[in-house]
């Protein structure tokens, strides 16, 4: 068990750090074996507590920062940074929604709003059963297949108002995380 | 020097440097955010566009960024060219699309760089019209307000926060455009610089708290240049008054000492003069009030016979000289603690002997490796401690010069360095806040620390060193890096400080005598003294005239008059011997704030604080600097000289003369006064600016009349806008303005060159002559204590340690409770975990504090924080025995919590594990 010697930055704080699970320390240590300092694995830790947790909580935020030895507002810096490491929970699937210019031409405003109506959600929003979250993303790197979007590890293409229809609801298989 | 032409003009530049830079130092107007002269070009703004061209046949040029080009000899450029101005002004338009138009209501209004950008790039109307992004704020504790909506994005906040100064608590998040400044969550900013942010912030993101809450514009404030009394460092600052109160302090750039940084015991500390522990009017025993007639009448009888004067070390020459003269030169006794008094005569002896160079701050940042010994610099000497951040990135910019990167490119040298620091080795009891940077650390009790800096002496002087069979292992490595790394260095630095106790400062001159030898050279060597005219008190002050000898007499009825000046005695010896002696005294107390020592006079007069007055301190380098009265304050309050009434006291001028004429080293303290010639016209400086508002109706809530404006017949400065305005050559610089530019970026105006000394600027004079060819001290003997027994060291905190900042509002706001600290095994033995009363002793009698778990504690030692005595919550360290059994005990703690607990701690080794 490592001790917790709070950095400075904890000694008036609220926040407290949870511990993280034996698989994510397993996964962060394989990490630590790939790079060359410590700090350098600050992205791969959010990816790995995210995938077994869904998301990174400020609790999770700290006791990756401690794990590393690297300050929690450094760590909120990278984690903030990126779109895809959730800092709020997010539903069982999450849909990467492609806003891009190549998807926009295809017509994917009424994609969107179709698939919005289906789920009663809008961009940055959790469905209130908890089951889907959409976010819109810049682009899949698929546009020859306009509009698409991304559930899980699944690219749904050529969408239209009838094949979100059809798609919805999502199979359980298809999960996000 | 290299040649250049711009927009047709042809200057003389150095090629060292960038052409943004360059620009600035010919005076020329071009805009910029990112860039600062102390945090160098990272290109992110692109605010500081020009043309660069490539010849004379060259009509088109090219867009270049002026602060990421290096200057070339026969370079041509252009800021005037249309494409330049032209991106200048897209640029600050699309900086602007978010930003509030709440300038009437914003701190920074009337000082805003952003506003003087600007107003400069022509941006004057808004056409962006969608829709503003805004941000939550987060309350950042007491000195520092936030508001993001202003941002601009520059990075400059934590390129000083983080970069600079060593942060870890303040980040950039998100990115593009909602990028956010800010914490990771709510809370207090931790670094002892943070103040830095509302000087650094380009516009109003980061403001100042306690200056909102008594908020005026800075064309509305009375300034002068003034000198910080927080620590020994003597930080020049300007502090602004309206309305007979103090408002802010900001800094004011000295090339030499504190450049444009400040700590925030400085900046925020400064309120004290503001607060209710002021001293208002003069009181006998009974808490009567006095007439000034009847002081007057009493402090000239007190002449009649003996008179012991005891000085303090917060007030200046002038007050220490004139109480002296008043009692004569052998009843003049120190007002430092004996240990103090000891470990001053060390500093004093080294600042005479011709082996050591006492370094500026800037030549501290030039030290290429460097050994700390004993003394928490961050908590004792702050500004001298963000000097030492910079110098350990000296191998950084020697790594940089050899890939021929240069030094003002800060992202790539910092890229480059990654993780490499110069050597920078501290040997202390516990962890000090520049552990995170120190390349060799060896933490261990003063005995052991001793004894590391005997061998490293002897290893030095070339012999080898005998260790202790315990301390082999650690101390030998420890001794044998700091031995490499100074012999190595071009600019090897020693620093200890009087708070490491007279012992290890002896080791530390021992240590530089003996790098002085081996190499040859004049050893660089910084002794701390803890006050901030500590060096000018210990100067006038005979060694044998300690305070203890004064007490005595006083005790055994040898003299049975005292006066006390600025001084607290129960913070400099211990309870019972203070008590002794004052009540068998009839004692006469003139202080700026009430202390303990004033319940037992007979007589209790107010004294001017540092902005109420024109007076000299001599600072750690043994520099004397002259420091200007601000404003009017406090009524009844009078400068001690004043009221001693001694000759030549009627001016401060004159009381400067003769001190200058009459105490021994100080004679060159006469040229920190502004040479009367140097003034334009024979006019006075003006203390208020041009643009100061008002002034006829400020007193119109008790009288119509517009009242005479104060007249001061002391000095080169008046309580006017008449006069002379400030300008380029102007030796008396309290607010740095010039046309078009409003904030304290003006400053560039008033450098010989950025970075260098201000045109005709005062700088202080060094009063110490060095002509001393000292000898090496004895190697120190170690010290005693009983087996089991722990040693007690007392520890220093930036807030609460300093006895006038803790009276400011804001700091105390920071303060924490008095506490022992152990390490977790030794805690864990005693049965003891955080939060748990511990006896000292076990006496009945004995010191109970609270208990915290830091793990970087040595093993056998308790380190002892004593609280802040400005709010009635500490214990007197001269109470503390040297060593003492620890017990766990049930009842209460001596000192009486404040309610502020522990959590506004700073340290880095807090344990809040169980065990």
């Amino acid at each position: 068990m490592q001790q917790h010697v709070i950095a400075s930055s904890s000694t008036n704080a609220r926040l407290r750090a949870r511990d993280l699970t034996a698989e994510e320390i397993a996964e962060i240590e394989h990490e630590l074996t790939l790079y060359p300092t410590k700090q350098a694995v600050g992205l791969e830790a959010l990816k790995i507590v995210q995938r077994h947790q869904g998301w990174v909580s400020d609790e999770s935020m700290l006791a990756i920062a401690d794990y590393l030895s690297v300050p929690v507002s450094e760590l909120e810096g990278v984690a903030t940074f990126f779109n895809l490491i959730f800092r709020r929970p997010v539903g069982d699937k999450v849909i990467l929604f492609c806003d891009s210019v190549s998807c926009w031409i295809m017509g994917c405003d009424k994609v969107k709003k179709r698939l919005s109506e289906h789920l009663g959600i809008d961009y940055g929003e959790t469905s209130a059963g908890g089951e889907y979250t959409l976010i819109p993303v810049p682009c899949l790197g698929d546009c020859d297949k306009a509009p698409v979007m991304m559930v899980g590890e699944k690219m749904h293409r050529n969408l239209s108002c009838e094949s979100i229809d059809s798609l919805l609801p999502l199979s359980n298989a298809e999960g996000s995380k | 020097m290299a040649k250049i032409t711009v927009d047709g003009v042809v200057y003389e530049v150095d090629p060292a440097n960038n052409l943004l830079q360059e620009c600035l130092s010919q005076g020329l107007d071009l805009p910029y955010f990112c860039w600062h002269p102390s945090l160098g070009s990272v290109g992110a703004c692109r605010q500081c566009a020009v043309i660069q061209y490539r010849d004379a046949e060259d009509t088109q040029g090219t867009l270049v960024m002026s602060c990421m080009t290096p200057v070339t000899d026969g370079g041509i450029y252009s800021l005037a060219a249309e494409q330049a101005s032209d991106f200048r002004a897209d640029v600050i338009e699309s900086l602007m699309t978010s930003h509030p138009h709440d300038c009437p209501v914003c701190e920074e209004g009337g000082e805003c760089h952003l506003q003087d950008m600007t107003q400069m790039s022509g941006h004057n109307y808004r056409r962006f019209d969608k829709q503003k992004v805004t941000h939550r704020n987060q309350n950042l504790g007491p000195f520092i307000n936030h508001e993001m909506n202003r941002c601009i994005t520059c990075y400059r906040c934590v390129r000083f926060y983080d970069d600079y100064a060593g942060g870890t608590d303040l980040s950039a998040q998100a990115s593009h455009h909602h990028t956010y400044f800010g914490r990771f969550e709510e809370g207090t900013l931790e670094s002892e610089f943070s103040g830095n942010l509302v000087e650094v912030c380009p516009t109003g993101v980061f403001t100042d708290k306690p200056f909102s809450a008594q908020y005026t514009r800075k064309w509305d404030l009375q300034t002068a240049p003034s000198i910080c009394n927080g620590c020994s460092v003597g930080c020049n600052i300007t502090p602004g008054e309206r309305y007979g109160t103090l408002r802010r302090v900001v800094n004011r750039y000295h090339n030499e000492i504190n450049g444009y940084f400040l700590c925030d015991r400085g900046r925020f500390g400064a309120h004290y003069v503001n607060s209710e522990s002021r001293l208002r009017s003069a009181r006998d025993a009974s808490g009567m009030s006095v007439s000034t007639t009847a002081i007057e009448e009493r402090i000239s009888e007190f002449t009649s016979e003996a008179v012991i004067g005891i000085g303090s070390p917060r007030a200046s020459n002038e007050a220490n000289f004139a109480l002296r003269s008043f009692v004569g030169a052998e009843n003049y006794f120190s007002g430092h603690s004996d240990a103090e008094h000891e470990a001053l005569q060390v500093l004093i002896e080294c600042l005479r002997d011709a082996a050591f160079h006492s370094p500026s701050v800037r030549q501290i940042e030039q030290a290429d490796a460097i050994l700390v010994l004993g003394e928490d610099v961050t908590n004792t000497a702050p500004r001298i401690a963000l000097a030492l951040r910079q110098s350990v990135r000296n191998e950084a910019k020697a790594l940089a010069e050899t890939s021929r990167i240069p030094n003002w490119q800060d992202a790539a040298v910092r890229e480059l360095a990654q993780e490499s620091l110069s050597p920078l080795a501290v040997f202390a009891c516990g962890s000090t806040r520049l552990d995170d940077i120190a390349t060799t650390k060896l933490n261990a009790d003063q005995q052991t620390l001793i004894e590391a800096s005997n061998a490293l002496s002897e290893r030095l002087a070339g012999r080898s060193p005998a260790y202790s069979q315990q301390t082999l292992g650690t101390t030998m490595q420890s001794v044998e890096a700091t031995y490499t790394a100074l012999m190595s260095a071009k600019k090897p630095l020693v620093i200890c400080g009087t708070g490491a106790g007279a012992a290890l400062m002896r080791c530390a001159a021992n240590i530089a005598r003996a790098l002085s030898v081996s190499r040859s050279e004049v050893c660089d060597l910084v002794l701390l003294p803890k006050e901030d005219n500590s060096v000018g008190h210990a100067l006038l002050t005979s060694k044998e005239n300690t305070l203890s000898r004064a007490l005595g007499r006083l005790a055994n009825g040898e003299v049975k008059r005292a006066i006390v000046i600025e001084n607290d005695l129960f913070e400099r010896a211990p309870t019972a011997l203070v008590k002794n002696a004052l009540a068998a005294a009839e004692l006469l107390v003139i202080d700026q704030i009430e202390t303990p020592t004033q319940r037992y006079a007979a007589l209790s007069i107010p004294s001017a604080t540092f902005n109420e007055c024109e007076v000299t301190k001599v600072n750690y380098e043994g520099r004397a600097q002259l420091s200007f009265q601000v404003g009017e304050g406090c009524d009844a309050a009078k400068p001690i000289e004043r009221w001693l009434n001694v000759e030549g006291s009627a001016h401060s001028n004159s009381m400067i003369a003769r001190c200058a004429a009459e105490a021994s080293d100080f004679e060159s303290l006469i040229d920190c006064l502004p040479d009367p010639l140097g003034r334009i016209a024979g006019l006075k400086v003006p203390r208020q600016s041009h643009r100061y508002s008002g002034r006829t109706a400020m007193h119109a809530d008790r009288n119509v009349h517009e009242g005479k404006q104060p007249v001061d017949d002391n000095s080169v400065m008046s309580f006017s806008m008449e006069g002379m305005l400030t300008q380029k050559d102007s030796s008396v610089l309290a607010s740095a303005w010039a046309p078009r530019w409003n904030s304290n970026q003006a400053i560039s105006k008033f450098q010989a060159e950025i970075n260098g000394e201000l045109k005709q600027g005062h700088p202080g004079v060094h009063l110490i002559k060095r002509s001393l060819n000292g000898q090496a001290y004895e190697a120190e003997n170690s010290v005693n204590k009983n087996l089991g027994d722990f040693e007690i060291r007392l520890v220093s905190h930036i807030f609460g340690s300093d006895t006038l900042s803790s009276h400011s509002p804001a700091i105390q706001k920071r303060l924490c409770d008095a506490y022992l600290a152990l390490n977790k095994e030794d805690a864990l033995e005693l049965g003891l975990a955080n939060g748990d009363f511990v006896s000292l002793g076990g006496a009945e009698d004995s010191i109970i504090l609270p208990l915290i778990v830091r793990t970087q504690t040595p093993s056998g030692v308790a380190l002892v924080y004593t609280g802040s005595s400005a709010l009635g919550a500490s214990i007197n360290p001269h109470d503390l025995p040297e060593s003492a059994s620890l017990a766990r005990v049930e009842s209460e703690p001596s000192v009486h919590p404040t309610g502020l607990g522990l959590s506004n701690l700073v340290v880095n080794d807090a344990y809040s594990g169980a065990h």
